[in-house]
């Protein structure tokens, strides 16, 4: 694979995973109240 | 020119092309379109509560019941066009109708016109749902024919997860421009641009294998999906008894899954009543339904890729017997036993989850990759009948118990799921692979539909039967 669609790859990753992780951050915030 | 540029020939990809580059152009269609399930922040703010626009419950929960409507219909009726324009024009139709049904909502906000947003987001919006829903399903499966479970499953945890960053913003954007109809406007407004953004990514990136790619892991092929396999078409796999018992085993699933996540924080606080201060136990609630929804999200991934290794009727044998198992075990031991309680409801919410993610998977066991998105779109309806059998089932028996309290109240509710759950598991039993005489032959499968899995000339009808029957 060429270091262009590796570049790609990595952005089109981070682009659905950054978003991804702040809901799972903001999810995990809450369940505290459980314990 | 538009037309190629959407066409499913502009975009084969070129050799060299990167497989791991297709999740994400999928996860970016179904994160978007997963805010469905955070719908529930916006009907707050709209509804009877202090500092809001007012509206009735009934009329706050049309705009997302309408869309879960045309979700399924959309699915089943748009699965045939899918197939037949493939993935880029799929995941164009999708962003621009979902995001389009925020446009139109912040127009009606603007004009102080509800029955608009019940029409944007509802019909405009529920279609982009349904298209987008089954846009990457058999694109995916292709390139991922030697792990078919996993590569659905992380197209489908995306529709699960879609909810989590949702429901932040949404809370974040009403907090910023207020509960007034101007300031709907403008979360409205703030959401369809930004939905059309993040939904771009799938169809500028989406690609579909050439016809002679192959998969890196010929060896690890799953038996069924492998080389001249099932190829059925989706007007024969409605006629077939296994297309029905599907139909019945993902009916059943989601309807004994939803009976929990539907009434998530009334069942906890009648579980756990005794237990503390009133609320510590209603914020506890809370967090629980949270954690369902992260339970029910890890599912669709952890699960469905098991499903590529232990195989799929086993994995449904599972989701189905298991899951009864687990609902007996909270209505005997769950009362006042919180960790009882929390592993149980995961889990049952995690298989709920997976009965959406590995559905592809088993349907292209059966039928083969030739049409799987056409006939998953038809499967869906079980989704939208689940949507209705679940909360019904789970309310008028609730609803008719009156005043009995504690868990009590839930008994028969959860019998009643177990035997859906049961009768699930025979169905699931019922399922026998698909009789070759119902292929479409060979020279008819051409193109790119076939385009990935041909890895083995020489399979035999018993290597799937194996498949299919574990």
């Amino acid at each position: 694979m060429t270091a262009g669609r590796t570049a790609l790859t990595v952005v089109a990753w981070l682009w659905v995973t950054i978003p991804f992780l702040y809901g799972v951050i903001a999810l995990i915030g809450k369940i505290g109240a459980l314990f | 020119m538009a037309g190629g540029f959407f066409d499913r020939s502009a975009i084969v990809a070129p050799p060299g092309w990167s497989r791991w580059l297709v999740p994400p152009a999928a996860l970016a269609v179904h994160l978007g379109i997963g805010q469905a399930y955070a719908w529930s922040n916006i009907k707050t703010a709209l509804g009877t509560g202090p500092g809001n626009l007012g509206y009735s419950g009934t009329a706050t929960a049309l705009p997302f019941q309408l869309a879960i409507v045309m979700l399924g219909l959309s699915a089943a009726f748009g699965g045939t066009q899918v197939e037949k324009r493939g993935p880029r024009w799929a995941m164009f139709v999708s962003t621009v109708f979902f995001s389009g049904g925020f446009l139109i909502s912040a127009l009606g906000m603007a004009f102080s016109q509800y029955w608009l947003v019940v029409v944007g987001y509802g019909f405009f919006g529920g279609i982009g749902l349904g298209i987008g829903y089954i846009s990457p399903v058999s694109t995916l499966m292709k390139w991922f024919a030697d792990r078919p479970g996993m590569a659905t499953g992380i197209a489908i945890m995306g529709f699960g997860g879609g909810a989590l960053i949702a429901a932040p913003i949404e809370t974040a954007l009403i907090a910023t421009f207020g509960k007034s109809y101007g300031g709907f406007s403008m979360t409205f407004l703030v959401m369809g641009i930004g939905y059309a953004v993040f939904m771009s990514l799938g169809w500028l990136l989406v690609r579909v294998p050439a016809d002679d790619w192959q998969p890196p892991n010929p060896l690890q092929a799953s038996p069924g999906s492998t080389g001249h396999g099932p190829a059925v078409s989706v007007s024969t796999a409605m006629r077939l008894p296994q297309f029905w018992f599907l139909w019945i085993v993902l009916c059943f699933n989601v309807t004994a899954g939803i009976g929990l996540l539907e009434r998530a924080n009334p069942i906890y606080q009648d579980f756990f009543a005794t237990t503390g201060p009133t609320t510590q136990i209603a914020a506890a609630a809370g967090a629980f339904v949270s954690i369902l929804s992260l339970a029910n999200m890890l599912g669709r991934f952890v699960w469905s890729s098991a499903s590529d290794v232990i195989g799929r009727k086993n994995i449904y044998r599972m989701y189905l017997g298991v899951g009864a198992l687990l609902y007996l075990v909270i209505l005997t031991l769950g009362e006042g036993n919180k960790v009882i309680f929390l592993i149980a409801s995961l889990l049952i919410l995690s298989f709920y989850g997976a009965g959406f993610a590995t559905v592809p998977a088993y349907l292209k066991d059966l039928f083969g990759t030739y049409q799987v998105g056409a006939i998953h779109g038809r499967l869906l309806t079980a989704w939208s009948a689940a949507g209705v059998l679940g909360p019904l089932v789970v309310n008028a028996i609730v609803d008719a118990q009156g005043d009995e309290q504690g868990p009590s109240k839930y008994s028969v509710s959860f019998m009643i799921m177990i035997g859906l759950l049961a009768v699930g598991f025979v169905a699931n039993e019922l399922i026998r692979p698909v009789d070759p005489k119902h292929y479409v032959p060979d020279a008819e499968r051409g193109g790119v539909e076939g385009a990935g899995v041909g890895t083995s000339s020489t399979e035999s009808s018993s290597q799937r039967n194996e498949e299919v029957s574990r």
